[in-house]
């Protein structure tokens, strides 16, 4: 207790740093993830996605993202565990960032691809399992969440999947596919913000102290449904089109229509990501800031302090801002054959998915989402051609960051007990 | 973020390089109608030359067949199968060959056919590589058959495509049996050896149709997944 009066405004500022730096690494290294197949499949410019993360990804972050930094604040620990040692909530919260951070330095800069929300993760449990108690954990949650971990992506896929064949059907599969492109697209323009406002008024704007009634927010999110397919409609008459096209350019032109949608997807994902991911980085900070400035009383029920997301966004933007433009430049030239309409499948798939776990406070991979959005649209045949060996390694590589993440932790945590004398 | 990041699981489509193979392989059968032109007005010199020409092309065409063999692990999830892939390859590659060996094979005897027949002979000759441009037509749909997840329209589309190969073909071996008829009309003018080299010669012409068509119908097991 002494120390957190002693060293409470310091370990507050400690944290905050590591958790800024956190929040720019989660930018810099998920950016690529996140944009990628809206710069690979030619639909924005790099500029252009680097622009559109930074709007929506601090959006998302500050508007959405709250219920999952609830989550890894306090649902993965049980506070009784701690109401007589608060300060070693602290140090295991400070650890977690630490560790997180820096696996996820070290792995950019070895290419490895790592899953920023993994790495907190597997960090919090193995501060509290092994630094405290293994009946620290809540460890039915965690279960829960490594649970939607596999599930996630799974529901992505059959999303994608559901929205490929719609597109197949409505627009592809029909003998004036342009015409059809231009008149269904505005629609799914219109899904992709309906979805999008719908999750983040009825669960996240709590915490930006805005309360809707159900009727209030189902009329703002059609609303804004159609105020964005309106937008669309005006978009896709603006471009210009080759008359005289034949078939094989006929579906180019289909494409470009895509395109334009892809930018709305964009958006989505971008928003998405900013609302699971800036957890990662400012869960644990929340957790430190709650502890000490209730003069070590840990409270059940506490709410984020108000400079707490804006922190976390901020640190997301800065990092992608960055470092996003030498990431995403790698991308670039590497993909052949991802057309927009692919593109838009997967990524409305993910950002739907990943909007709906911030929604539920699930901290997901986005990443993990993606490729299982990715594979959906593979499954209806889709995609010329996908790695499963890439799958694989990216696979493997999220098991190991879990007790990678956890023994950091871990050495982290003892450090900090050292040097605090607890 | 090179090797493992998310963006590495979008390899390489192979679709693009078999099309560029099937056009390196129709422009090879393109070139049989100069060729046979220069031929039958027995102008070797010319002939020669267009041998070369279709030489270099099916050394391209080889060279890309290598480069798609090479990026084509097998640990790829395609829309087709590997193997099915592989096979049109085989089929198309095969028509290459056809292409070079029929080449050859009327230089190296210096091919003389009696001129009642050559009318005839020509319009054999127009309906066979026909064919094999119908063939590349069909195969460049792979394009589109993508674009539509291999379902719907596109595929009724490309199995008329390949029904009307499948009446070509027979229209080439119907002319092909006029070309024997007058051949052996004419039989007892020309010199034993040069009656076999022309049978043979117009065995091989017949040959090209009938490859064509099994590469088209490799698509059509594609299609039938």
């Amino acid at each position: 207790m002494d120390i957190l009066t002693s060293y409470g405004l310091l370990l507050i500022i400690i944290a905050g740093v590591v958790g800024f730096l956190m929040a720019w690494g989660v930018g810099a290294n998920d950016v690529a993830n996140a944009m990628g197949t809206s710069v690979g499949s030619k639909a924005l410019t790099i500029k252009q996605a680097i622009l559109i993360a930074m709007v929506f990804e601090f959006a998302g972050a500050y508007l959405a993202g709250g219920e999952v930094t609830s989550t890894i604040r306090k649902g993965i620990i049980d506070s009784n565990y701690f109401v007589d040692v608060p300060e070693l909530l602290v140090f295991g919260m400070i650890s977690s960032l630490l560790a997180a951070g820096i696996w996820l330095a070290v792995a950019s800069y070895k290419g490895w691809p790592v899953s920023t929300t993994h790495s907190i993760i597997g960090a919090i449990v193995g501060f509290a399992a092994v630094g405290v108690s293994t009946q620290s954990v809540e460890w039915g949650k965690v279960g829960g969440i490594v649970g939607s971990w596999v599930v996630t992506p799974a529901i992505a896929g059959v999303i994608a999947y559901l929205i490929f064949m719609t597109a197949q059907k409505l627009i592809f599969d029909t003998d004036k596919p342009f015409e059809n492109a231009r008149r269904y697209v505005p629609f799914y323009m219109g899904l992709a913000g309906f979805v999008m406002s719908l999750v983040t008024i009825l669960k996240g704007l709590k915490h930006v102290g805005l309360n809707m009634s159900l009727a209030q927010a189902y009329s703002t999110s059609i609303a804004i449904a159609v105020v964005v397919a309106v937008i669309g409609r005006i978009a896709i008459n603006r471009i210009k089109f080759d008359p005289d096209a034949d078939k094989d350019t006929h579906f180019a032109n289909v494409e470009k229509v895509f395109a334009i949608l892809m930018v709305v997807t964009a958006c989505c994902m971008a928003f998405a990501h900013g609302s699971n991911d800036v957890a990662n980085a400012i869960g644990p900070l929340a957790a430190v800031v709650s502890v000490v400035s209730n003069g070590g009383e840990i409270s059940a029920k506490a709410e984020l302090a108000w400079w707490i997301l804006p922190l976390g966004a901020i640190g997301i933007v800065a990092g992608l801002a960055l470092f996003g433009q030498r990431v995403i430049k790698t991308i670039g030239d590497r993909i052949t054959h991802l057309t927009p309409s692919r593109g838009f499948a997967a990524e409305l798939a993910a950002a739907t998915t990943v909007v709906l776990a911030s929604g539920t406070g699930l901290p997901i991979s986005t990443t993990q989402t993606l490729v299982g959005a990715v594979l959906g649209v593979g499954m209806a045949r889709g995609i010329a051609a996908l790695n499963l060996g890439v799958i694989r390694n990216i696979i493997v590589s999220w098991v190991v960051t879990l007790p990678a993440g956890a023994v950091l932790s871990i050495i982290f945590f003892y450090l900090l007990k050292f040097i605090f004398g607890a | 973020m090179p090797g493992n990041s998310f963006l590495s699981v979008f390899a390489k489509s192979p679709l693009k390089p078999i099309e560029q193979h099937i056009d390196a392989v129709d422009a090879c059968c393109q070139l049989l109608l100069p060729f046979f032109e220069a031929v039958l007005a027995s102008d070797w010199p010319l002939a020669e030359q267009h041998l070369g020409e279709i030489t270099r092309l099916e050394k391209q065409a080889d060279s890309i067949k290598y480069e798609l063999r090479m990026q084509l692990p097998s640990g790829l999830f395609m829309p087709v199968k590997r193997r099915d892939l592989l096979e049109l390859l085989i089929q198309q590659d095969k028509l290459a060959s056809q292409v070079k060996r029929l080449s050859t094979l009327v230089i190296h005897r210096k091919l003389s056919l009696p001129s009642p027949v050559h009318t005839a002979f020509k319009q054999f000759l127009l309906a066979s590589v026909d064919s094999t441009n119908q063939a590349k037509v069909v195969v460049h749909e792979l394009d589109s058959l993508l674009e539509t997840g291999f379902k719907g329209r596109e595929v009724s589309l490309v199995e008329n495509m390949i029904t009307e190969l499948d009446k070509q073909e027979d229209k080439v071996h119907e002319l092909e049996q006029i070309v024997l008829d007058q051949l052996q009309q004419h039989e007892v003018s020309m010199a034993a050896v040069d009656a076999v080299h022309s049978y043979k010669v117009v065995e091989q012409i017949g040959l090209l149709a009938d490859t064509a068509e099994q590469v088209a119908m490799r698509l059509e097991i594609m299609l039938a997944e």
